[in-house]
């Protein structure tokens, strides 16, 4: 290395310091200690004690466990495919020339811009079983609403309806994405005779692929460690458990039954499945995904 | 023709659409704007408003107690004093004999103030207050029982009206409401200033300084995003709490000045966009790189760092699971966290005060929005499209 490069080694550490103290006291440091908490019982107040594998053998005992981590697949396996499917259809439905689309656009926005907590505070009100707007509306066809909240089977679907309400950043995303997509194919394909459907499965949705993968990946990552919803809506999981979602009963356990060391290894999962499945979309869509330029 | 079918279809998807989306803001604005009654009926009132009879004096308001079904006999309790209307059923000794809330049957001992006798045209009644004094903060009525009467509904008038007086209430029954704003604020001032600084400085030295290693680096600091938080949540909190800062607000903006890697990876590709003899030229010049840096390369990506300071607001605005974890003191809590505990203790009744006060936590960030619906824009563009 000469005196030159050597300058500019230091150069360049120096600008990035604030990203490696981060890196090094907010990752690497936890990182390490977190596997550490997990093979140990540890209550935060004294020193953690090494009891070996002993939270992750509890885990496979632990019934409600079990039952966080179904209502966290449950929630994860409708929202996502349902948000991609809205997001894509009102972007698809935006890139239409229409009169007033950044107004339109700006409808769709809006909602994914509430603060968490007050998402939460508008739909227990619409949910309200007794003067709850959602049953009120669905009795106009004729429907009799159920007890959204107080339904253990109705729990789950109402926290994906109220993540639905907040696609509108994906819609956004996707319709940037569309409006990249070159005319001249569109252009082609209408002269070929080609039906709206058939552009919209044969052009539109593979020319941006990426884009969909991309907000596949980011949603599997968000919908496992979904909190402040099932959190405020349901504090501890609501009826019969159904609304305790995998990081609201790892909170629990090390905020409210002072349990870090389980907590630790039950967030230690969680990466291996996030890990697991972003491999699993990875390789099951890359035939699938199409980049310009390959 | 069939082109023209089309358009009014997509029309037709697009305003409905964007109406159902808009509906539980309007809702939650509606509700926010009711007294506690109108928040409770069936069918919804989507505008709140104020009931007045026509009386010798001209226009008198009327409060509203509740509809009922005549014949019914409006009481007073012994015990709380408080009124109340039961379906009329004398037994023969003249008590009355009702059924309560609960569906138990009961016997009580009351004073009967009004009867209300059935009449053919017009079985449904309002009850009714005229000329009572304003509610108190707790939006409940106190009067007189010779205030109350019974006011056929048919007779009644109704006028839209705002109850702006909701906020003030909601933000003195949430108590600290001036210092959960002050709270968020100090944190979405310090943890902007931290990002931007941040993650500007990081992103040029992995963007326009060639140290050797740096692609190697800059992966690992990609490799970082995929750390959820609950995997280091536990250390973290312990090392915060070694430091003694649980119970403060330092864990919440402390972390910011320490660059992220998501935007330093924002930042780092809107720097590498800028030529590289614009540096050269400087360098030549005699400038110093932290001074190229400063002078040239920041004011270029002003909309870049525009993005990330906003996204940052919006990040520290909304946070509700840090507050949650560090903040132990009410006084100390954000808006978000102060939201949820003023729900925690008040909610299930009244909603009026609830959506007040998510009202006013929702409405500075659709402000904020507005203002730069363009930089919001571009920038959500530019994160989704970098797949």
């Amino acid at each position: 290395m000469t005196r030159g490069e050597r300058k500019t080694l230091w150069l360049g550490l120096a600008f990035i310091s604030p990203w490696i103290i981060g890196f090094l006291v907010f990752t690497l440091y936890p990182l390490a200690a977190s596997i550490y908490y997990s093979f140990c019982d540890y209550d935060v107040i004294s020193k953690p004690v090494w009891i070996g594998a002993l939270n992750y053998k509890d885990m496979v005992t632990d019934s409600v466990f079990w039952k966080s981590l179904g209502n966290t697949f449950y929630f994860a396996a409708l929202s996502l495919p349902l948000s991609l499917i809205v997001a894509l259809l009102i972007a698809v439905l935006l890139n239409n020339p229409v009169v007033g689309r950044p107004a339109f656009r700006t409808f769709f926005f809006l909602p994914s811009l509430v603060p968490q907590v007050a998402i939460a505070m508008i739909w227990l009100w619409i949910f309200n079983g007794k003067f709850g707007l959602l049953n009120y509306a669905l009795k106009w066809f004729g429907l009799d609403g159920p007890n959204w909240l107080a339904d253990e089977n109705w729990t789950k679907p109402s926290l994906v309806l109220t993540s639905l309400w907040g696609v509108g950043g994906s819609v956004v995303i996707y319709l940037a994405a569309l409006q990249d997509v070159s005319r001249e194919l569109y252009e082609s394909a209408e002269i070929d005779g080609a039906s709206a459907f058939t552009k919209l499965w044969h052009i539109t949705i593979p020319m941006i692929s990426p884009v969909i993968y991309f907000n596949l990946i980011m949603g599997i990552i968000g919908a496992l460690q979904v909190f402040s919803g099932p959190y405020i809506m349901f504090g501890g999981g609501g009826p019969n458990r159904s609304a305790l979602f995998y990081a609201v009963y790892l909170y629990e356990n090390a905020f409210s039954y002072f349990q870090m060391g389980y907590a630790c290894a039950m967030a230690w999962v969680l990466f291996l499945i996030i890990l697991f499945l972003t491999w699993a979309a990875t390789s099951s869509t890359r035939k699938h995904v199409y980049y310009a330029g390959e | 023709m069939k082109h023209f079918l089309g358009r009014i279809a997509i029309y037709l998807l697009l305003i409905g659409g964007s109406a159902i989306f808009l509906v539980p803001l309007l809702w939650m604005l509606s509700t926010a704007l009711k007294p506690i009654d109108q928040t409770m009926s069936m069918p919804p009132t989507w505008l709140p408003y104020r009931l007045y009879q026509q009386q010798a004096g001209g226009l008198v308001e009327v409060k509203s107690l509740e509809a009922i079904e005549s014949p019914s006999a409006l009481i007073q309790l012994p015990d709380a004093g408080a009124l109340t209307v039961i379906p009329l059923q004398r037994m023969q000794d003249g008590q009355l004999k009702s059924t309560d809330a609960l569906g138990a049957e009961i016997l009580v001992p009351v004073k009967i103030i009004k009867e209300i006798p059935a009449t053919r045209e017009n079985p449904w009644s309002r009850i009714a207050v005229v000329d009572v004094a304003a509610d108190d903060h707790e939006g409940e009525t106190h009067v007189a029982a010779k205030d109350w009467d019974v006011v056929p509904a048919s007779t009644l008038i109704h006028k839209t009206s705002f109850r702006w007086d909701n906020f003030t209430k909601a933000v003195k029954a949430m108590k600290y409401f001036p210092m959960y704003l002050k709270n968020t604020l100090i944190l979405c001032f310090l943890t902007i200033i931290g990002t931007v600084s941040s993650s500007a400085l990081a992103a040029y030295g992995f963007a326009r300084i060639p140290w050797r290693g740096r692609n190697k680096v800059f992966v690992i600091a990609l490799a970082t995003m995929m750390v959820p938080f609950p995997v280091v949540m536990v250390p973290i909190y312990s090392l915060f709490r070694t430091l003694g800062w649980i119970g403060t607000l330092k864990p919440l903006w402390v972390g910011s000045f320490c660059a992220a890697a998501f935007n330093v990876f924002l930042l780092r590709q809107f720097f590498m966009t800028i030529p590289k003899d614009l540096s050269d030229a400087a360098r030549i010049d005699g400038c110093g790189e932290f001074r190229i840096f400063l002078q040239i390369i920041l004011p270029l990506c002003k909309p870049a760092l525009m993005v990330i300071g906003l996204f940052q607001f919006m990040a520290s605005w909304n946070d509700f699971l840090g507050p949650l974890i560090y903040l132990t003191n009410q006084k100390d809590f954000t808006l978000a966290l102060g939201l949820q505990f003023f729900q925690s203790q008040h909610g299930g009744t009244e909603w009026h005060y609830l959506m007040a006060a998510s009202t006013l936590v929702v409405l500075p960030v659709i402000v904020l929005f507005f203002f730069t619906q363009k930089t919001f824009i571009e920038g959500i563009s530019m994160t989704g499209i970098k797949g």
